[in-house]
């Protein structure tokens, strides 16, 4: 499947089967294509070419079809800010012709299900935003979809709701048995839900297994992560230790932590040597287990935020800078 | 997916948006108060019959020397002032102050103190004793035109009463019979004096309406669109084409009610009464709507964001709302301008429904604009549905 706006494609020939039931997820930067993926498949853009099915329909050609079966929490905010919670609901609800009936009794379930109940005759409006976003899924359930898509449903969330929404999500997948697809740039999301992953990068899948099996990628070959915290670490060591040959890359994590991947069983020898040389103080060194971020790095040669400063909006189809993110070193 | 899905989604659609249109009370205030403005604004700021100016200030200058004859002295420039003050203080049109000489009103006029002035020369007594006219100078102030045309035509009113009073004076007096040559008498199609609120009433009925399709659909729209409710729709097994019926449906339903605001506000504050008959009224608003719901379409599929949305209707409205014969009568305007005039829809709404409204018009008095109205509609909505449904399938 491939999407273009105009001369820019924003998902290019992308190809991948999704089991029922499982938890799938698009991992990547902003701007890599995956929520354009997700507006795809769920009916909301037209594939430039190439389709996909969903339950047997074709996302084109049976579009309305597709739509009975799948539910979307989208990045934004799907509800009527002056309606009520239940009015919300109701209002969704009928579009999907859910008998009366039928759909008062789902409303209070999930309702009930994310405690929003006490809430249910208040405007949306006045919700805090782990309020909204559990309305946000629960919107998504009324018509008991097959296929749930998600696309960043932590974004913007403090760590309790997202855990509370990670939880919930499970949990629909475990007792629903609801497959569930899922778009993220956090890499604990997809380590911690999916029981596969794809990782996006510039409108490609360049990646798809499981976590564990992604992770082995790198931590099954000679490659070595060193953690090192350096009291006075200045751009100069970091460039000392770059400029070693067995270093793949070099990330600053904070004003005294770096990253470091190399390939070579000296790794730990050669990043000592570098640093004493430039007069840098090692105050703790480890050997971590391998992240996804380290085979987001491995596999892409680039961390996962550089390329999240060129996000193209769905209907512009045009270039729109965001706020600078902050740089790393490497 | 029949019919009566598309019907069912749509009123959905409709009442959602009348539910928060509801909620929103300043939008309401504003609802009522923006056709109150209107209506009062252009209401009051041009003359009507029923509305002459009150209470200018003018100054008179008395420089009549009268005439001195046979034992007794006449002084006709004091009978006019007298006749002139007596007049003024039925009809309180001027707001009378004295001057001293021409020099002085002249002062006051460029101090701005005053509009204007009136002049009665010296020889004036003696002018109309000798069996001349009596010359009478009015001083206008240049810089203000239209006041000064004002003063000129009401001035004119009193010198013609005037002018009748001394006839019928000398008549007491001489026993000559001064018989008036003329007389004309105004008649209007409908009885009563019309007024510059029935000339309007109807022209803010018909842009009240328009505007709320033209720029309240693809505001709705495109609100929705960056807010990302419209997604919800979207991914909802609806038709496309019941998105579009039930937010058009909405936005009529405030139009409507904004026109009925305006026919209350009108008949209430302003007297206009409605001479033809009110279900036809109605009738042609909602032939209003349908005639620019399809252009209004149209702006929401190009218009990608709110602010592009406004922007493009603010181009497309305004030269409308002066053009089309709401504001200002299309006969006044210079013949290019007419032509442009005779192009736009709104022109023929809302000269059909001033036809209803003040002459009491029915249907057959007014199957030009109808036509007009209709073919405009049809070919709109027959761009616009393609359009839109591209847009919504992107």
């Amino acid at each position: 499947m491939t999407k273009a706006f105009g001369n820019f494609v924003a998902v290019d020939s992308i190809s991948f089967d999704v089991k029922k039931g499982e938890i799938f997820g698009l991992l990547g930067p902003n701007g890599a294509g995956k929520s354009t993926t997700l507006r795809v498949l769920s009916t909301l853009a037209r594939p430039t070419k190439g389709t996909a099915t969903i339950g047997g329909y074709d996302i084109v050609k049976n579009d309305n079809e597709v739509r009975k079966l799948i539910g979307i929490v989208s990045e934004k905010m799907i509800m009527y800010n002056r309606l009520t919670a239940k009015e919300n609901l109701i209002f969704f609800g009928n579009l999907f012709n859910i008998p009366k009936s039928v759909l008062m009794k789902r409303i209070e379930d999930l309702l009930e299900l994310v405690q929003l109940t006490k809430w249910k005759n208040a405007q949306v409006g006045t919700f805090s935003t782990g309020m909204r976003q559990r309305m946000n899924v629960i919107r998504a359930l009324l018509n008991m979809p097959q296929v749930l898509f998600l696309d960043e449903p932590t974004l913007g969330l403090d760590p309790q709701s997202s855990v509370e929404i990670r939880d919930f999500i499970k949990k629909l997948n475990r007792e629903d048995k609801t497959t569930i697809l899922i778009t993220t740039h956090m890499m604990v999301d997809a380590d911690l839900l999916c029981d596969r992953i794809g990782i996006m990068d510039h409108a490609k899948i360049v990646a798809l297994d499981t976590s564990t099996n992604l992770k082995k990628l790198i931590s099954g070959k000679d490659t070595t992560i060193v953690k090192i915290e350096v009291g006075n670490l200045s751009p100069d060591i970091v460039e000392a230790i770059r400029a070693c040959n067995c270093i793949d890359s070099v990330s600053q994590e904070n004003s005294t932590h770096l990253r470091i991947i190399a390939h070579s069983d000296e790794a730990f020898d050669t990043v000592i040597d570098a640093v004493r040389e430039k007069g840098g103080k090692i105050n703790s060194m480890e050997n971590p287990q391998p992240t996804l971020e380290d085979v987001f790095l491995h596999i892409t040669g680039h961390e996962v935020r550089d390329s999240a400063d060129q996000k193209i909006p769905m209907a512009m189809g045009r270039r729109h800078f965001g706020a600078p993110q902050q740089g790393r070193v490497r | 997916m029949g019919a009566k899905d598309l019907l069912s989604h749509s009123f959905r659609i409709a009442w959602k948006d009348l539910t928060e249109l509801y909620r929103n009370r300043l939008g309401l205030v504003l609802l009522v108060l923006m056709p109150l403005f209107m209506m009062v604004m252009v209401g009051f700021i041009y003359p009507s019959g029923n509305s002459a100016p009150t209470n200018l200030p003018v100054a008179l200058a008395n420089e009549d020397t009268g005439y001195t004859g046979y034992g007794n002295s006449i002084f006709l420039g004091q009978n006019f002032t007298m006749a002139l003050l007596h007049i003024n203080n039925m009809t309180s049109t001027f707001a009378l102050s004295n001057a001293t000489n021409a020099d002085d009103i002249k002062s006051q006029v460029q101090k701005g103190d005053i509009e204007g002035g009136i002049i009665i020369p010296s020889n004036f007594t003696a002018s109309i004793v000798a069996g001349q006219q009596g010359t009478l100078i009015i001083v206008t102030d240049q810089s203000n035109p239209q006041v000064s045309a004002t003063i000129q035509a009401a001035l004119s009113i009193v010198f013609d009463q005037l002018g009748t009073a001394f006839a019928l004076q000398k008549l007491n007096q001489t026993n000559m019979a001064v018989v008036k040559p003329f007389n004309v008498q105004t008649v209007g199609v409908v009885s009563g004096t019309p007024s510059y609120f029935d000339f309007i009433a109807p022209g803010i009925m018909a842009m009240t309406v328009m505007m709320s399709v033209m720029t309240g659909l693809p505001v709705a729209i495109s609100q929705e669109k960056e807010v990302g409710t419209l997604d919800g729709m979207m991914v909802a097994p609806i038709n496309r084409l019941s998105i579009i019926l039930g937010k058009t449906l909405g936005q009529t339903a405030r139009g409507l009610l904004q026109g009925v605001v305006i026919l209350i506000l009108a008949a209430v504050l302003f007297h206009v009464a409605i001479q033809g008959s009110i279900l036809l009224v109605f009738a042609l608003l909602l032939l209003g709507v349908f005639s620019f719901v399809g252009l209004g379409i149209v702006i929401t599929s190009f218009a990608k964001d709110q602010e592009t949305a406004q922007m493009m209707m603010m181009t497309l409205m305004f030269p409308m709302m002066f053009l089309s014969g709401v504001f200002f009568p299309i006969q006044q305007m210079p013949w290019y301008m007419q032509d442009i005039s005779k192009v736009l829809p709104l022109t023929y709404a809302s000269q059909a429904l001033r036809k209803v409204m003040v002459l009491g018009a029915g249907i057959p008095d007014i199957t030009t604009e109808l036509t007009v109205m209709i073919v405009f509609g049809a070919i709109m909505t027959a761009i616009a549905v393609p359009v839109f449904r591209r847009m919504m399938t992107r």
